[in-house]
């Protein structure tokens, strides 16, 4: 059989599946378009997964392309049913993690597949063995440190691991010995190809991907997780420079990009400066304990005051945070929602950029309970209208609606923006105890006139209220 | 101490600056209040309700005398020689128009607050007296308007034939513009509206009205107000509002810049221009009116048979709510000033909303305050597509620009030399990754806030096309590499079939409310 032609139509698979990449992306930027844009996203793949089989069968009768061909399919339904399974099971405020592991994922198959380089680069010409080692070694290098901080990321977010920053003397000189070391011997290794540097080169990109990530705090997740995001996009990229495939350029850098793209608007949320976050620690002026005491006393609200106050209010802007997240209080808060729009409160949600551990969280949250997309806004759009809001429930939320960021320059979080909760005429605060936000800072949100507290579990309380309200008429 | 709330003594105001329920607030912050018998006749607030809320009512001499008085027009000189020694006076007291008046003020040793020079940055809007007038004057413009207009505002098909809908045109486009544009449309008219800030254009649309735009570039506020223009725009303005004179049948004008004279939209000419038993109602009559041939406070026939009412005391028409939301502006400025909410006023001056409202205290002339930045100016925005560009706009103008040039010319630079100095394949290879990640860039930018998951777990599926590497090493004639490369695809097949899956799972979630 001819096989001649199968190299060349992969080739041009291959830039088709580029193609839909792309539309993918652009489709999942608008509501509208995010089907469209994920069954792009699939044909890309499947396109790719084709061609390459192709070029696997123009391999054929090769004892080692009939052994290639059944080891890939049987991987490929073994991950498929690990991947199908765990991705139908994953609950919405596991999404965070679950995504954090994905990622490891893509670090670890780089770092076998640079490896696999340089155990066998193939037939090269010699003028471009430098270039290939070097290629191996960025590879490789880029995949370990997203391998170990996503599996660090993922070992916070399901707390099996205190999400504290952890605080190394000389850190950011730690972690620039680690660079400066990786371009020397990267350097070596063009020169002399010895498998000893790619092992040390492999356990220094390891050991630094631990340690970047373990120096953030988990309250900025939502940074990181988008920043190892864009990682695994270079290291995919990286494998495509070595095994000098456009595809996986060309995907790599897609999703590079748009990874580090999201890590920018989260910064800009926080107001964090990008360099800082995209080399990692950059909490370090973070949680020093204020001595601060706070001033003013607390007032608590039970249930049915809050019920009461809800069932007369015109309009209701909810604010939640990773607390309704923890709680698993969102079926409940939806549920408060729809009783209340029925009741002719005009419903809605404020969403903070940062809020919960991952870009996005709590619209995935709230979505998942059926909560209608067009009531729930991001911060820019409703923060002019808390003035004209009758009562707030804040849930969950503690960093991102505390006003000494709008109003106190000393305070650590001064000039981050958040949500105006405290101009609606009432403030409820759902919380389980007093203790501070993430970052550490005290909230005067608390202790002010229009604001009550209203203390224990989220779900609990939530489902309190709707018990209450329901004997409450309309 | 005590609070008076005193009777107005101009002539025709019918508000009040305290109402039984913001007294009631008033007595809360730990204060004794004295209301002037009659007080709140105009409005509609019986004495009776005002002592239920906790209020003795007082002869005038005796509200007077207080130690903070609660007024809402300017004091006469009369008034203010009425005031004890020591003793606070809040109102509405225009100190940019008046000089006299802060002279007159500054005179005496009391302490005189100004409840319409609050700044307009966010945490002062629940004591923005302007704004709550000025919401009550859009709408009271177009009950006017309504009332003098021998038509409908809504477009009919009746047994009787075909009515066409009225086209209402609102100049300036702040908080009377929006409230005038939302009655309007909401009695059925067809509404447009213009403004010289192009970032007002949702504003417009949300409650219903068109926005026109005038297309020449803006000088941006920087203090919530539109500024006075440059002559280009004011000529373009002109055009635009000469043709719609011609075709709407009512005019709203709402153009105020404060402590200045208004500017004059509308001309003789276009009035001129407008069909018989159109109207025009002048809300900047007071200043000078936008329109020529305003006369302040009264209602003018011209020539052709248009009208123009030029009634300066609108607010005073709704006499109840206005005094209510004046009364609760109060309210919110007294709780700022009362800290401890023991009774006791104390002006804390390193607060610029307090320092902005003082006027004069204990002798000394306060006035003008220093300036004070709104807190969140909107970025500069081009005219042609005010709604996509703010967020690149805000890019670039922040940051320092020589880190931002050196970074994009080193990277130019050492692509440069990667695809010019390197053998065979590594330029193509680069100028595509250069390309792509260009393109990541352009594609992401608009990416929706509640997408940012579903992005991310796409992103995550689509760069697990590392497998296609992985799939090829598995041919490969070498034993290791094979297991290594079996251990690789089977990783990232999780996370192809994981990642597709999880995000369809996710957006199938997603939904709008059903109607």
């Amino acid at each position: 059989m001819d096989t001649s032609w199968i190299a060349p139509v992969a080739t041009g698979a291959f830039i088709v599946a580029a193609l839909a990449f792309v539309l993918s992306l652009a489709g999942l930027s608008r509501h509208e378009t995010a089907r469209s844009g994920v069954a792009y996203g699939i044909a890309g793949m499947t396109l790719a997964i084709a061609a390459t089989f192709g070029l696997l069968i123009a391999g054929l009768p090769a004892t080692d392309a009939v052994i290639g061909i059944v080891a890939a399919v049987i991987a490929l339904a073994i991950g498929a049913a690990i991947g199908l399974w765990r991705a139908a099971r994953v609950q919405m405020t596991g999404m965070p993690q679950f995504i954090a592991l994905m990622h490891s994922f893509v670090g670890l198959a780089a770092v076998l597949i640079g490896w696999n380089g340089y155990l066998y680069p193939g037939a090269i010409p010699h003028e471009l063995e430098g270039i290939h080692h070097a290629e191996v070694f960025i590879g490789v290098f880029i995949g370990a440190v997203t391998f170990t901080g996503s599996i660090i990321a993922y070992l916070k977010l399901s707390e099996r691991m205190k999400s504290a920053p952890l605080v190394l003397p000389g850190r950011n000189w730690l972690n620039l010995a680690a660079l400066v070391a990786f371009v020397g011997f990267t350097v070596w290794f063009v020169i002399d190809p010895q498998l000893w540097l790619l092992i040390v080169v492999t356990v220094i990109a390891l050991a630094l991907g631990l340690h970047l990530v373990a120096s953030i705090g988990g309250g900025d997740m939502p940074v990181v997780i988008s920043m190892l995001n864009s990682y695994s996009g270079w290291a995919a990229a990286a494998s495509g420079f070595l095994l000098s495939n456009d595809l996986l350029i060309i995907a790599g850098a897609l999703v590079g990009a748009s990874g580090a793209y999201l890590s920018y608007i989260m910064c800009r949320a926080m107001n964090r400066s990008f360099i800082s976050v995209i080399l990692g620690g950059f909490g370090i002026a973070a949680p020093a304990k204020k001595g601060e005491e706070e001033e003013g006393e607390v007032r608590e609200a039970s249930a049915a005051d809050v019920a009461a106050s809800l069932a007369d209010a015109k309009s209701v802007v909810i604010t939640p945070g990773y607390g309704m997240a923890v709680a698993q209080a969102q079926y409940p808060v939806a549920e408060l929602t729809r009783v209340l729009r029925e009741r002719g409160v005009d419903v809605r949600f404020g969403i903070h950029p940062v809020a919960g551990r991952l870009p996005g969280h709590m619209n995935v949250l709230l979505a998942e309970a059926k909560v209608p997309y067009d009531i729930v806004l991001e911060m820019d759009e409703i923060n002019d209208d808390f003035a004209s809001t009758s009562v707030v429930l804040v849930i969950g939320a503690n960093d991102t609606v505390n006003p000494a960021a709008a109003e106190e320059p000393s305070s650590p979080i001064a000039g981050m923006p958040v949500l105006h909760v405290w101009e609606a005429e009432e403030v409820i605060v759902f919380k389980r105890s007093m203790a501070s936000g993430y970052a550490g800072v005290p909230n005067p949100l608390f202790t002010r006139d229009n604001t009550r507290m209203l203390f224990g579990d989220a779900k609990d309380r939530v489902e309190d209220i709707l018990r209450e309200l329901a004997s409450v008429r309309a | 101490m005590r609070i008076g709330v005193v009777a107005e003594s101009v002539a025709g105001e019918t508000r009040v600056a305290g109402t039984p329920s913001t007294v009631a607030q008033i007595v809360k912050l730990g204060y004794e209040v004295v209301v002037e018998a009659g007080a709140g006749a105009g409005a509609s607030f019986p004495d009776a309700a005002y002592a239920a809320a906790g209020a003795t009512l007082a002869s005038r001499d005796a509200a007077w005398s207080a130690d903070v008085v609660l007024k809402l027009a300017a004091p006469s000189q009369e008034e203010i020689d009425r005031l004890a020694e020591g003793a606070t006076v809040i109102g509405m007291l225009a100190p940019g128009l008046n000089p006299e008046l802060v002279d007159a003020l500054a005179a005496r040793p009391i302490t005189a607050i100004a409840l319409d020079a609050v700044p307009r940055i966010s945490r002062a809007q629940s004591m923005d007296v302007l704004s709550s007038t000025a919401n009550i004057a859009g709408y009271r413009a177009v009950v006017e308007a309504a009332n003098e207009f021998g038509r409908f505002f809504t477009g009919q098909v009746t047994a009787a034939g075909k009515v066409p809908p009225a086209k209402v045109l609102v100049a300036g486009a702040g908080v009377a513009g929006l409230a005038a544009i939302g009655a309007a449309s909401s009695l059925g008219a067809i509404v447009r509206a213009t403004d010289p800030r192009p970032e007002v254009a949702d504003q417009v649309k949300s409650i219903g009205g068109e926005y026109l735009p005038v297309q020449v570039a803006v000088e941006q506020s920087t203090d919530g107000y539109a500024k006075a223009t440059s002559e280009d725009y004011d000529r373009a303005a002109a055009e635009l509002y000469s043709q719609q004179a011609r075709d709407v049948d009512i005019i709203i004008t709402t153009a105020n810049i404060p402590g200045r004279k208004a500017p004059v939209l509308i001309t003789a000419a276009d009035v001129a221009s407008m069909k018989p038993g159109s109207v025009i109602v002048d809300l900047a009559a007071a200043n000078g009116g936008n329109v020529e041939g305003t006369v302040p406070g009264e209602r003018v026939v011209t020539e052709n048979g248009v009208i123009i009412l030029g009634y300066t005391d609108l607010a005073r028409r709704l006499p109840n709510q206005a005094s209510q939301l004046y009364g609760q502006n109060l309210v919110n400025l007294l709780k700022l000033i009362t800290p401890a909410k023991d009774g006791q006023l104390v002006l804390d001056f390193d607060d610029v909303v307090q320092r902005s409202v003082t006027v004069a205290r204990g002798g000394e002339k306060l006035w003008p305050p220093p300036a004070v930045q709104v807190s969140a100016a909107p970025a500069a925005a081009a005219v042609p597509e005010p709604s996509r560009t703010p967020e690149r706009a805000k890019r670039v103008e922040g940051g320092r620009p020589w880190l931002r040039v050196a970074f994009w010319s080193l990277t130019g630079l050492v692509l440069l030399a990667g695809i010019a100095f390197t053998p065979a394949p590594l330029p193509q290879h680069l100028t595509v990754f250069a390309i792509a990640v260009a393109l990541g860039f352009l594609v992401i930018g608009a990416v929706h806030h509640a997408l940012h998951t579903p992005l991310m777990s796409v992103t995550n599926a689509i760069s697990g096309v590392v497998v296609v590497g992985a799939l090829i090493q598995l041919a490969v004639p070498d034993w290791t590499v094979k297991v290594l490369a079996f251990a690789a695809v089977l990783l990232v097949s999780i996370n192809i079939f994981g990642g597709f899956a999880v995000t369809r799972r996710m957006l199938a979630m997603f939904r709008k409310a059903e109607k």
